[in-house]
Protein backbone atom coordinates (compact mmCIF):
# COMPACT_ATOMS: atom_id res chain seq x y z
CA UNK A 1 0.00 0.00 0.00
CA UNK A 2 1.24 3.39 -1.18
CA UNK A 3 1.83 5.31 2.35
CA UNK A 4 0.83 8.62 2.54
CA UNK A 5 2.52 11.77 2.64
CA UNK A 6 3.54 13.17 5.97
CA UNK A 7 3.30 16.74 7.20
CA UNK A 8 4.47 18.34 9.76
CA UNK A 9 2.29 18.48 12.71
CA UNK A 10 0.88 21.57 13.32
CA UNK A 11 -1.38 24.15 15.81
CA UNK A 12 -1.97 27.76 15.56
CA UNK A 13 -3.91 29.99 17.85
CA UNK A 14 -6.63 31.72 16.15
CA UNK A 15 -6.55 35.60 16.53
CA UNK A 16 -9.12 37.20 16.11
CA UNK A 17 -10.12 40.83 14.53
CA UNK A 18 -5.81 41.97 15.53
CA UNK A 19 -3.73 41.99 12.55
CA UNK A 20 -0.58 40.50 12.81
CA UNK A 21 2.71 41.57 11.67
CA UNK A 22 2.94 38.76 9.44
CA UNK A 23 0.32 40.08 7.16
CA UNK A 24 -2.77 37.99 5.48
CA UNK A 25 -1.85 34.75 4.47
CA UNK A 26 -1.54 34.54 0.65
CA UNK A 27 -1.26 31.35 -1.67
CA UNK A 28 2.49 30.78 -2.34
CA UNK A 29 3.31 29.28 -5.45
CA UNK A 30 5.82 26.82 -5.74
CA UNK A 31 8.75 27.32 -7.93
CA UNK A 32 10.06 24.20 -9.09
CA UNK A 33 11.56 24.77 -12.37
CA UNK A 34 14.15 27.96 -13.69
CA UNK A 35 13.72 28.67 -17.33
CA UNK A 36 12.41 24.85 -17.08
CA UNK A 37 15.09 23.38 -15.84
CA UNK A 38 14.24 21.30 -12.43
CA UNK A 39 15.67 23.03 -9.02
CA UNK A 40 15.79 19.98 -7.15
CA UNK A 41 18.55 19.14 -10.19
CA UNK A 42 20.82 22.34 -10.35
CA UNK A 43 20.93 21.90 -6.09
CA UNK A 44 21.91 17.82 -6.87
CA UNK A 45 24.54 19.03 -9.47
CA UNK A 46 25.82 22.38 -8.08
CA UNK A 47 25.13 22.36 -4.42
CA UNK A 48 22.74 24.34 -2.52
CA UNK A 49 23.04 27.19 -1.35
CA UNK A 50 22.95 28.14 -5.30
CA UNK A 51 22.94 31.30 -7.26
CA UNK A 52 20.96 30.66 -10.60
CA UNK A 53 21.27 33.33 -13.19
CA UNK A 54 19.06 33.54 -16.31
CA UNK A 55 20.72 34.87 -19.58
CA UNK A 56 16.81 34.63 -20.78
CA UNK A 57 15.42 36.96 -18.46
CA UNK A 58 18.52 39.37 -19.15
CA UNK A 59 18.36 40.02 -22.80
CA UNK A 60 14.46 39.89 -22.09
CA UNK A 61 14.38 42.92 -19.10
CA UNK A 62 17.59 44.91 -21.02
CA UNK A 63 15.03 44.65 -24.59
CA UNK A 64 12.04 45.95 -22.62
CA UNK A 65 13.83 49.02 -20.93
CA UNK A 66 15.29 50.30 -23.93
CA UNK A 67 12.33 49.75 -25.85
CA UNK A 68 10.53 52.11 -23.13
CA UNK A 69 13.29 54.71 -23.92
CA UNK A 70 14.10 54.07 -27.82
CA UNK A 71 10.27 54.49 -28.59
CA UNK A 72 9.88 58.25 -26.96
CA UNK A 73 13.56 59.46 -27.64
CA UNK A 74 15.66 59.19 -30.92
CA UNK A 75 19.32 58.92 -29.00
CA UNK A 76 19.42 56.36 -26.16
CA UNK A 77 22.54 54.61 -24.43
CA UNK A 78 22.44 52.11 -21.48
CA UNK A 79 25.64 52.08 -19.84
CA UNK A 80 26.08 48.81 -17.12
CA UNK A 81 26.30 49.75 -13.67
CA UNK A 82 29.17 47.27 -12.48
CA UNK A 83 28.90 47.17 -9.01
CA UNK A 84 25.29 46.20 -9.37
CA UNK A 85 26.66 42.97 -10.53
CA UNK A 86 30.60 42.86 -12.04
CA UNK A 87 30.43 38.70 -12.57
CA UNK A 88 32.21 39.06 -16.37
CA UNK A 89 29.65 36.56 -18.11
CA UNK A 90 26.69 39.02 -16.35
CA UNK A 91 28.61 42.05 -17.71
CA UNK A 92 29.24 40.49 -21.25
CA UNK A 93 25.90 39.72 -21.61
CA UNK A 94 25.10 43.53 -21.13
CA UNK A 95 27.95 44.55 -23.46
CA UNK A 96 26.67 41.73 -25.89
CA UNK A 97 22.94 44.08 -25.60
CA UNK A 98 24.99 47.34 -26.79
CA UNK A 99 25.86 48.66 -23.38
CA UNK A 100 28.46 50.82 -22.44
CA UNK A 101 30.40 50.31 -18.66
CA UNK A 102 29.87 52.58 -15.76
CA UNK A 103 32.13 52.75 -13.12
CA UNK A 104 33.11 53.22 -9.68
CA UNK A 105 36.49 52.31 -8.56
CA UNK A 106 40.00 51.59 -10.35
CA UNK A 107 39.06 47.40 -9.68
CA UNK A 108 36.04 47.94 -11.92
CA UNK A 109 37.42 50.10 -14.55
CA UNK A 110 39.70 47.05 -15.03
CA UNK A 111 37.40 44.74 -15.19
CA UNK A 112 35.28 46.65 -17.93
CA UNK A 113 38.74 46.96 -20.05
CA UNK A 114 39.15 43.23 -19.21
CA UNK A 115 36.09 42.50 -20.55
CA UNK A 116 36.43 44.33 -23.88
CA UNK A 117 34.67 47.46 -23.06
CA UNK A 118 36.66 50.30 -25.45
CA UNK A 119 37.61 53.34 -23.47
CA UNK A 120 35.87 55.47 -24.61
CA UNK A 121 32.67 53.64 -23.86
CA UNK A 122 33.41 53.39 -20.04
CA UNK A 123 32.08 56.23 -17.51
CA UNK A 124 33.83 56.66 -14.72
CA UNK A 125 31.70 58.35 -11.80
CA UNK A 126 32.72 57.85 -7.92
CA UNK A 127 34.20 59.86 -5.49
CA UNK A 128 37.30 58.15 -5.49
CA UNK A 129 39.82 58.24 -8.54
CA UNK A 130 42.82 58.47 -7.82
CA UNK A 131 45.49 60.60 -10.23
CA UNK A 132 46.44 57.46 -12.14
CA UNK A 133 43.15 56.17 -12.53
CA UNK A 134 42.48 59.67 -13.91
CA UNK A 135 45.31 59.85 -15.55
CA UNK A 136 44.24 56.20 -17.11
CA UNK A 137 40.55 56.88 -17.81
CA UNK A 138 42.06 60.30 -19.57
CA UNK A 139 44.51 58.51 -22.24
CA UNK A 140 41.91 56.06 -23.14
CA UNK A 141 38.76 59.12 -23.84
CA UNK A 142 36.92 57.49 -21.05
CA UNK A 143 33.94 59.75 -19.63
CA UNK A 144 35.24 61.28 -16.67
CA UNK A 145 32.09 62.70 -14.28
CA UNK A 146 33.57 64.37 -11.46
CA UNK A 147 32.23 64.42 -8.25
CA UNK A 148 33.93 67.16 -6.39
CA UNK A 149 35.90 70.16 -6.71
CA UNK A 150 39.46 68.63 -5.14
CA UNK A 151 38.80 65.92 -7.98
CA UNK A 152 38.40 68.58 -10.71
CA UNK A 153 41.42 70.20 -9.74
CA UNK A 154 43.48 66.92 -9.91
CA UNK A 155 41.91 66.32 -13.65
CA UNK A 156 43.35 69.66 -14.56
CA UNK A 157 46.53 68.71 -13.27
CA UNK A 158 46.50 65.55 -15.52
CA UNK A 159 44.94 67.04 -18.35
CA UNK A 160 47.99 69.61 -18.81
CA UNK A 161 50.33 66.93 -19.59
CA UNK A 162 48.32 65.61 -22.26
CA UNK A 163 48.05 66.26 -26.03
CA UNK A 164 43.85 65.91 -26.15
CA UNK A 165 40.96 67.26 -23.22
CA UNK A 166 39.81 64.27 -21.26
CA UNK A 167 36.08 64.30 -21.55
CA UNK A 168 34.06 65.29 -18.30
CA UNK A 169 30.86 65.59 -17.18
CA UNK A 170 29.84 66.87 -13.65
CA UNK A 171 27.61 65.12 -11.27
CA UNK A 172 25.15 66.88 -10.17
CA UNK A 173 23.12 66.65 -6.67
CA UNK A 174 19.57 68.47 -6.44
CA UNK A 175 16.31 68.75 -4.82
CA UNK A 176 13.93 66.42 -6.98
CA UNK A 177 10.85 66.28 -4.33
CA UNK A 178 12.36 63.04 -3.25
CA UNK A 179 14.05 63.14 0.55
CA UNK A 180 16.89 62.92 2.11
CA UNK A 181 18.41 64.47 -1.16
CA UNK A 182 21.65 62.67 -2.13
CA UNK A 183 24.04 65.51 -1.60
CA UNK A 184 26.64 63.47 -0.97
CA UNK A 185 27.62 63.18 -4.35
CA UNK A 186 28.32 65.47 -6.69
CA UNK A 187 27.69 69.19 -6.93
CA UNK A 188 24.46 70.84 -5.90
CA UNK A 189 22.30 72.49 -8.33
CA UNK A 190 20.18 74.93 -5.83
CA UNK A 191 23.05 76.12 -4.05
CA UNK A 192 25.24 77.36 -6.97
CA UNK A 193 27.66 74.50 -7.14
CA UNK A 194 26.83 72.74 -10.04
CA UNK A 195 26.80 75.78 -12.28
CA UNK A 196 30.45 77.11 -10.35
CA UNK A 197 31.77 73.94 -11.11
CA UNK A 198 30.86 74.17 -14.84
CA UNK A 199 32.40 77.76 -15.17
CA UNK A 200 35.24 76.51 -13.56
CA UNK A 201 35.86 73.27 -15.93
CA UNK A 202 35.38 75.62 -19.24
CA UNK A 203 37.61 78.66 -17.57
CA UNK A 204 40.18 75.98 -16.97
CA UNK A 205 40.82 75.42 -20.67
CA UNK A 206 42.29 72.11 -20.46
CA UNK A 207 38.75 69.78 -20.37
CA UNK A 208 36.20 69.22 -22.46
CA UNK A 209 32.88 69.79 -20.64
CA UNK A 210 30.64 66.88 -22.63
CA UNK A 211 27.91 65.66 -20.47
CA UNK A 212 25.96 66.30 -17.57
CA UNK A 213 25.51 63.61 -14.59
CA UNK A 214 22.86 63.09 -11.72
CA UNK A 215 21.98 59.94 -9.94
CA UNK A 216 19.15 60.80 -7.83
CA UNK A 217 19.15 57.91 -5.38
CA UNK A 218 17.96 54.41 -5.34
CA UNK A 219 14.80 52.58 -5.72
CA UNK A 220 13.06 55.80 -6.61
CA UNK A 221 9.65 55.22 -6.75
CA UNK A 222 8.63 58.31 -8.05
CA UNK A 223 8.39 58.91 -11.90
CA UNK A 224 8.00 62.96 -10.96
CA UNK A 225 11.67 63.38 -9.16
CA UNK A 226 12.92 61.77 -12.88
CA UNK A 227 10.95 64.70 -14.82
CA UNK A 228 12.01 67.54 -12.00
CA UNK A 229 16.28 65.92 -12.53
CA UNK A 230 15.54 65.87 -16.20
CA UNK A 231 14.83 69.64 -16.69
CA UNK A 232 17.34 70.74 -14.00
CA UNK A 233 20.10 68.99 -15.95
CA UNK A 234 18.54 70.47 -19.40
CA UNK A 235 18.26 73.95 -17.82
CA UNK A 236 21.84 73.99 -16.68
CA UNK A 237 22.99 72.34 -20.49
CA UNK A 238 21.39 75.74 -22.43
CA UNK A 239 22.62 77.76 -19.95
CA UNK A 240 26.29 76.52 -20.70
CA UNK A 241 25.21 76.91 -24.46
CA UNK A 242 24.13 80.63 -23.73
CA UNK A 243 27.16 81.53 -21.37
CA UNK A 244 30.10 79.83 -22.83
CA UNK A 245 28.84 78.00 -26.01
CA UNK A 246 29.55 74.74 -24.55
CA UNK A 247 27.86 72.18 -26.35
CA UNK A 248 26.62 69.57 -23.42
CA UNK A 249 26.23 66.76 -26.00
CA UNK A 250 24.87 63.91 -23.05
CA UNK A 251 22.83 64.07 -20.59
CA UNK A 252 23.14 60.93 -17.90
CA UNK A 253 20.54 60.22 -15.46
CA UNK A 254 21.95 57.29 -13.51
CA UNK A 255 19.86 54.61 -11.99
CA UNK A 256 17.65 54.13 -9.44
CA UNK A 257 14.40 52.34 -10.67
CA UNK A 258 12.60 50.31 -7.96
CA UNK A 259 11.95 46.46 -8.89
CA UNK A 260 9.27 44.74 -7.77
CA UNK A 261 11.31 43.77 -4.18
CA UNK A 262 9.18 44.52 -1.58
CA UNK A 263 11.01 47.55 0.76
CA UNK A 264 11.14 46.50 4.56
CA UNK A 265 8.61 48.14 6.66
CA UNK A 266 6.99 48.81 3.44
CA UNK A 267 2.88 48.95 3.39
CA UNK A 268 2.34 47.78 -0.29
CA UNK A 269 4.00 44.96 -2.23
CA UNK A 270 6.96 45.81 -4.88
CA UNK A 271 4.77 44.21 -7.27
CA UNK A 272 1.87 46.96 -6.31
CA UNK A 273 4.02 50.03 -6.09
CA UNK A 274 7.33 49.54 -8.51
CA UNK A 275 6.88 51.95 -11.74
CA UNK A 276 7.27 50.07 -14.85
CA UNK A 277 10.07 51.36 -17.76
CA UNK A 278 7.54 52.94 -19.57
CA UNK A 279 6.28 55.33 -16.52
CA UNK A 280 10.35 56.34 -16.19
CA UNK A 281 10.96 56.93 -19.43
CA UNK A 282 7.67 58.77 -20.04
CA UNK A 283 8.93 61.10 -17.15
CA UNK A 284 12.28 61.54 -18.23
CA UNK A 285 12.13 61.89 -22.17
CA UNK A 286 8.90 64.30 -22.14
CA UNK A 287 11.01 66.82 -19.77
CA UNK A 288 13.92 66.19 -22.25
CA UNK A 289 11.66 67.12 -25.42
CA UNK A 290 10.56 70.00 -23.57
CA UNK A 291 14.02 71.94 -22.75
CA UNK A 292 14.92 74.40 -25.54
CA UNK A 293 18.11 72.62 -26.85
CA UNK A 294 20.53 74.73 -29.07
CA UNK A 295 20.08 74.07 -32.42
CA UNK A 296 17.15 71.89 -31.77
CA UNK A 297 20.11 69.32 -30.96
CA UNK A 298 18.89 66.71 -28.60
CA UNK A 299 21.90 65.20 -26.47
CA UNK A 300 22.25 61.87 -25.95
CA UNK A 301 20.42 60.33 -22.69
CA UNK A 302 22.48 58.15 -20.87
CA UNK A 303 21.17 55.32 -18.46
CA UNK A 304 23.26 53.76 -15.47
CA UNK A 305 19.86 51.59 -14.66
CA UNK A 306 21.39 48.57 -11.96
CA UNK A 307 19.02 46.64 -10.00
CA UNK A 308 16.14 46.89 -12.73
CA UNK A 309 17.82 45.09 -14.90
CA UNK A 310 19.04 42.64 -12.88
CA UNK A 311 17.43 41.70 -10.06
CA UNK A 312 14.83 39.40 -11.78
CA UNK A 313 17.42 37.28 -13.51
CA UNK A 314 19.17 36.29 -10.42
CA UNK A 315 17.56 33.32 -7.80
CA UNK A 316 19.27 32.18 -4.67
CA UNK A 317 18.31 28.05 -4.11
CA UNK A 318 18.34 26.57 -1.11
CA UNK A 319 17.74 24.18 2.07
CA UNK A 320 16.11 24.17 5.27
CA UNK A 321 18.94 22.84 7.68
CA UNK A 322 16.93 22.74 11.12
CA UNK A 323 13.49 23.94 12.52
CA UNK A 324 13.03 25.52 16.21
CA UNK A 325 10.99 27.05 18.63
CA UNK A 326 12.23 29.95 20.69
CA UNK A 327 11.90 30.45 24.21
CA UNK A 328 8.37 32.01 23.26
CA UNK A 329 7.08 28.86 21.68
CA UNK A 330 7.37 31.48 18.21
CA UNK A 331 9.09 28.71 14.80
CA UNK A 332 12.11 29.50 13.85
CA UNK A 333 13.36 27.96 10.50
CA UNK A 334 17.47 27.74 9.93
CA UNK A 335 18.07 28.31 6.19
CA UNK A 336 21.43 27.42 4.88
CA UNK A 337 21.24 30.80 3.47
CA UNK A 338 22.59 33.59 5.49
CA UNK A 339 23.03 37.58 5.09
CA UNK A 340 26.98 36.76 4.07
CA UNK A 341 25.22 35.61 0.42
CA UNK A 342 21.82 37.92 0.65
CA UNK A 343 23.20 41.32 1.18
CA UNK A 344 19.58 42.81 -0.01
CA UNK A 345 17.46 40.93 3.20
CA UNK A 346 18.47 44.11 4.99
CA UNK A 347 16.85 46.27 2.72
CA UNK A 348 14.32 43.65 1.17
CA UNK A 349 11.66 41.29 2.67
CA UNK A 350 12.39 39.00 0.07
CA UNK A 351 10.08 36.38 -1.77
CA UNK A 352 10.89 32.79 -1.24
CA UNK A 353 8.98 30.13 -2.34
CA UNK A 354 8.84 26.68 -1.84
CA UNK A 355 9.66 24.22 -4.73
CA UNK A 356 7.63 22.01 -3.71
CA UNK A 357 4.31 21.76 -3.42
CA UNK A 358 2.57 22.73 0.00
CA UNK A 359 -0.41 22.33 1.97
CA UNK A 360 -2.57 25.06 2.11
CA UNK A 361 -1.43 25.15 6.21
CA UNK A 362 0.59 28.24 6.89
CA UNK A 363 3.01 28.82 10.21
CA UNK A 364 4.41 31.95 11.39
CA UNK A 365 8.16 31.76 11.54
CA UNK A 366 11.21 33.98 11.56
CA UNK A 367 13.91 32.52 8.26
CA UNK A 368 17.34 32.51 10.00
CA UNK A 369 20.35 32.03 8.44
CA UNK A 370 23.21 29.49 9.73
CA UNK A 371 25.84 32.43 10.70
CA UNK A 372 26.54 32.59 14.21
CA UNK A 373 25.14 36.19 14.60
CA UNK A 374 21.79 37.47 15.51
CA UNK A 375 21.42 39.63 12.56
CA UNK A 376 21.20 36.42 10.27
CA UNK A 377 17.17 37.01 9.66
CA UNK A 378 16.35 36.35 5.99
CA UNK A 379 12.72 37.31 6.77
CA UNK A 380 11.63 38.27 10.22
CA UNK A 381 8.09 37.55 10.23
CA UNK A 382 7.00 35.43 7.26
CA UNK A 383 3.74 33.52 6.92
CA UNK A 384 4.57 30.07 5.09
CA UNK A 385 3.76 26.51 4.56
CA UNK A 386 5.08 24.15 6.37
CA UNK A 387 8.91 23.54 6.02
CA UNK A 388 11.00 20.36 6.97
CA UNK A 389 14.54 19.57 7.22
CA UNK A 390 15.84 18.90 3.66
CA UNK A 391 12.98 20.96 2.14
CA UNK A 392 14.36 23.30 -0.67
CA UNK A 393 13.31 27.02 -1.82
CA UNK A 394 13.39 29.88 -4.02
CA UNK A 395 14.47 33.24 -3.05
CA UNK A 396 13.47 35.53 -5.85
CA UNK A 397 14.67 38.86 -7.43
CA UNK A 398 17.96 38.75 -6.07
CA UNK A 399 20.21 39.63 -9.22
CA UNK A 400 21.49 42.82 -7.73
CA UNK A 401 24.28 43.83 -5.17
CA UNK A 402 23.93 40.07 -4.08
CA UNK A 403 27.22 38.74 -5.84
CA UNK A 404 29.15 42.77 -5.40
CA UNK A 405 28.11 42.99 -1.98
CA UNK A 406 28.08 39.12 -0.25
CA UNK A 407 30.67 38.58 2.34
CA UNK A 408 32.91 35.80 2.82
CA UNK A 409 32.48 34.74 5.93
CA UNK A 410 32.47 31.50 8.25
CA UNK A 411 31.88 29.73 4.74
CA UNK A 412 33.00 29.74 1.36
CA UNK A 413 30.71 31.65 -1.39
CA UNK A 414 28.29 29.32 -3.24
CA UNK A 415 28.80 28.72 -7.11
CA UNK A 416 27.11 31.32 -9.51
CA UNK A 417 25.62 29.32 -12.20
CA UNK A 418 24.09 31.00 -15.71
CA UNK A 419 21.19 28.92 -17.25
CA UNK A 420 22.05 30.13 -21.23
CA UNK A 421 18.93 31.15 -23.73
CA UNK A 422 19.40 27.20 -24.69
CA UNK A 423 18.98 26.07 -21.30
CA UNK A 424 22.18 25.00 -20.90
CA UNK A 425 24.20 25.60 -17.61
CA UNK A 426 27.88 27.45 -16.79
CA UNK A 427 29.30 27.58 -13.64
CA UNK A 428 30.47 31.46 -14.17
CA UNK A 429 31.97 31.43 -10.65
CA UNK A 430 32.96 28.23 -8.61
CA UNK A 431 32.29 27.50 -5.24
CA UNK A 432 35.20 29.26 -2.98
CA UNK A 433 37.62 26.61 -1.37
CA UNK A 434 40.32 26.72 0.77
CA UNK A 435 42.77 27.67 -1.80
CA UNK A 436 40.38 30.67 -3.13
CA UNK A 437 40.14 31.83 0.18
CA UNK A 438 43.67 32.17 1.62
CA UNK A 439 45.24 32.92 -1.25
CA UNK A 440 46.08 36.48 -0.31
CA UNK A 441 47.26 35.48 2.96
CA UNK A 442 51.14 35.15 4.16
CA UNK A 443 52.58 33.97 7.78
CA UNK A 444 55.30 35.24 8.65
CA UNK A 445 59.08 33.25 9.44
CA UNK A 446 57.74 33.03 13.51
CA UNK A 447 54.61 31.82 13.20
CA UNK A 448 55.49 28.99 10.38
CA UNK A 449 55.99 26.28 13.66
CA UNK A 450 52.99 26.07 15.87
CA UNK B 1 1.59 13.78 28.93
CA UNK B 2 -2.25 14.05 28.69
CA UNK B 3 -4.46 16.21 26.50
CA UNK B 4 -6.74 18.65 29.03
CA UNK B 5 -10.11 17.18 29.34
CA UNK B 6 -12.26 19.55 28.46
CA UNK B 7 -10.67 20.69 24.78
CA UNK B 8 -13.26 20.50 22.46
CA UNK B 9 -11.82 18.91 19.16
CA UNK B 10 -14.20 19.88 15.62
CA UNK B 11 -13.82 17.31 12.25
CA UNK B 12 -12.97 20.60 10.53
CA UNK B 13 -9.28 20.96 12.26
CA UNK B 14 -10.16 23.19 14.92
CA UNK B 15 -9.41 22.95 18.94
CA UNK B 16 -11.41 24.72 21.65
CA UNK B 17 -10.39 25.36 24.81
CA UNK B 18 -13.53 26.31 26.84
CA UNK B 19 -11.35 27.20 30.21
CA UNK B 20 -9.50 30.08 28.29
CA UNK B 21 -11.39 30.41 25.35
CA UNK B 22 -8.86 30.20 22.83
CA UNK B 23 -9.46 28.64 19.68
CA UNK B 24 -6.78 26.95 17.70
CA UNK B 25 -6.72 25.33 13.99
CA UNK B 26 -4.46 22.12 13.61
CA UNK B 27 -3.26 20.46 10.45
CA UNK B 28 -4.64 16.77 9.53
CA UNK B 29 -1.57 14.96 10.87
CA UNK B 30 -1.76 17.20 14.43
CA UNK B 31 -5.50 16.33 14.15
CA UNK B 32 -4.92 12.72 14.30
CA UNK B 33 -2.54 13.18 17.03
CA UNK B 34 -4.87 14.76 19.26
CA UNK B 35 -7.32 12.47 18.35
CA UNK B 36 -4.99 9.12 19.61
CA UNK B 37 -4.23 11.03 22.20
CA UNK B 38 -7.73 11.80 23.63
CA UNK B 39 -7.77 7.97 23.36
CA UNK B 40 -5.12 8.02 25.73
CA UNK B 41 -2.90 6.30 22.88
CA UNK B 42 0.54 5.63 24.65
CA UNK B 43 3.48 7.61 22.38
CA UNK B 44 5.49 4.16 21.07
CA UNK B 45 1.87 3.29 19.28
CA UNK B 46 0.87 6.21 17.93
CA UNK B 47 4.49 6.54 16.75
CA UNK B 48 3.92 2.94 15.02
CA UNK B 49 0.61 4.08 13.60
CA UNK B 50 2.11 6.96 11.56
CA UNK B 51 5.22 5.52 10.52
CA UNK B 52 3.10 2.44 9.09
CA UNK B 53 0.39 4.94 7.37
CA UNK B 54 2.79 7.73 6.60
CA UNK B 55 5.59 7.96 4.71
CA UNK B 56 7.84 9.14 7.41
CA UNK B 57 10.44 7.52 9.56
CA UNK B 58 10.36 6.75 13.11
CA UNK B 59 13.14 8.86 14.25
CA UNK B 60 11.61 11.70 12.60
CA UNK B 61 8.28 11.26 13.45
CA UNK B 62 9.37 11.38 16.87
CA UNK B 63 10.92 14.89 16.46
CA UNK B 64 8.30 16.71 14.82
CA UNK B 65 5.85 15.33 17.50
CA UNK B 66 7.90 16.39 20.33
CA UNK B 67 7.93 19.72 18.85
CA UNK B 68 4.10 19.24 18.29
CA UNK B 69 3.98 18.66 21.72
CA UNK B 70 5.52 21.45 22.84
CA UNK B 71 3.04 23.57 20.70
CA UNK B 72 0.58 22.48 23.03
CA UNK B 73 2.15 22.78 26.00
CA UNK B 74 3.22 26.20 25.07
CA UNK B 75 -0.75 26.78 24.21
CA UNK B 76 -1.47 25.49 27.95
CA UNK B 77 -3.53 22.01 26.29
CA UNK B 78 -1.80 19.96 28.19
CA UNK B 79 -2.69 18.78 31.72
CA UNK B 80 0.48 17.40 33.37
CA UNK B 81 3.81 19.69 33.88
CA UNK B 82 6.36 16.66 32.86
CA UNK B 83 9.03 17.37 30.55
CA UNK B 84 8.58 15.77 27.28
C1 LIG C 1 26.41 56.59 -10.11
C2 LIG C 1 25.50 55.41 -10.11
N1 LIG C 1 24.90 55.03 -11.25
C3 LIG C 1 24.07 53.96 -11.29
C4 LIG C 1 23.79 53.21 -10.17
C5 LIG C 1 22.83 52.06 -10.27
O1 LIG C 1 21.71 52.29 -9.50
P1 LIG C 1 20.45 51.34 -9.47
O2 LIG C 1 20.93 49.94 -9.20
O3 LIG C 1 19.62 51.87 -8.35
O4 LIG C 1 19.75 51.44 -10.79
C6 LIG C 1 24.39 53.59 -8.96
C7 LIG C 1 24.09 52.82 -7.74
O5 LIG C 1 24.23 53.21 -6.62
C8 LIG C 1 25.26 54.71 -8.93
O6 LIG C 1 25.86 55.10 -7.79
Amino acid sequence: MEKKIFERPYIKKIRAGMPSKFGKPVKIDPLPFIDDLPVEELIKQYGSPLFVISEKTIRETFRKAKMAFETRYPRVQFAWSYKTNYLDAVCRIFHQEDAWAEVVSGFEYEKAEKNGVAGNKIIFNGPDKSLSDLKKASENDSLIHIDHFDELYDLIEVAKKMDHKPRVAIRVNMDTGVYPIWDRFGFNYENGDAWDAINRIVRSEKLELSGLHCHIGTYMLSTEAYRRAASKLGELAVRAFHRHNTLIKYIDIGGGFATQNTLKGAYYQGYDTAPSFDEYAESITSALLDVNFPDNKLPLLILETGRALIDDAGFLLGTVLANKRLSGGNRATILDVGVNNLFTSFWYDHEVNPVKDTSDHFEESTFFGPLCMNIDVIRDAISFPLLRKGDQFVIKRIGAYNMTQWMQFITYRPNVVLIDINGSTHVIRKMEDLNAVTAGESVPDHLQKI
Amino acid sequence: MKLKKSIAISESGFVFDPMSGESFSVNEIGMEILELMKQDQPVDAISEYFVKTYDVEASDFEKYFYDFIGMLRQYQLIEDNEPA
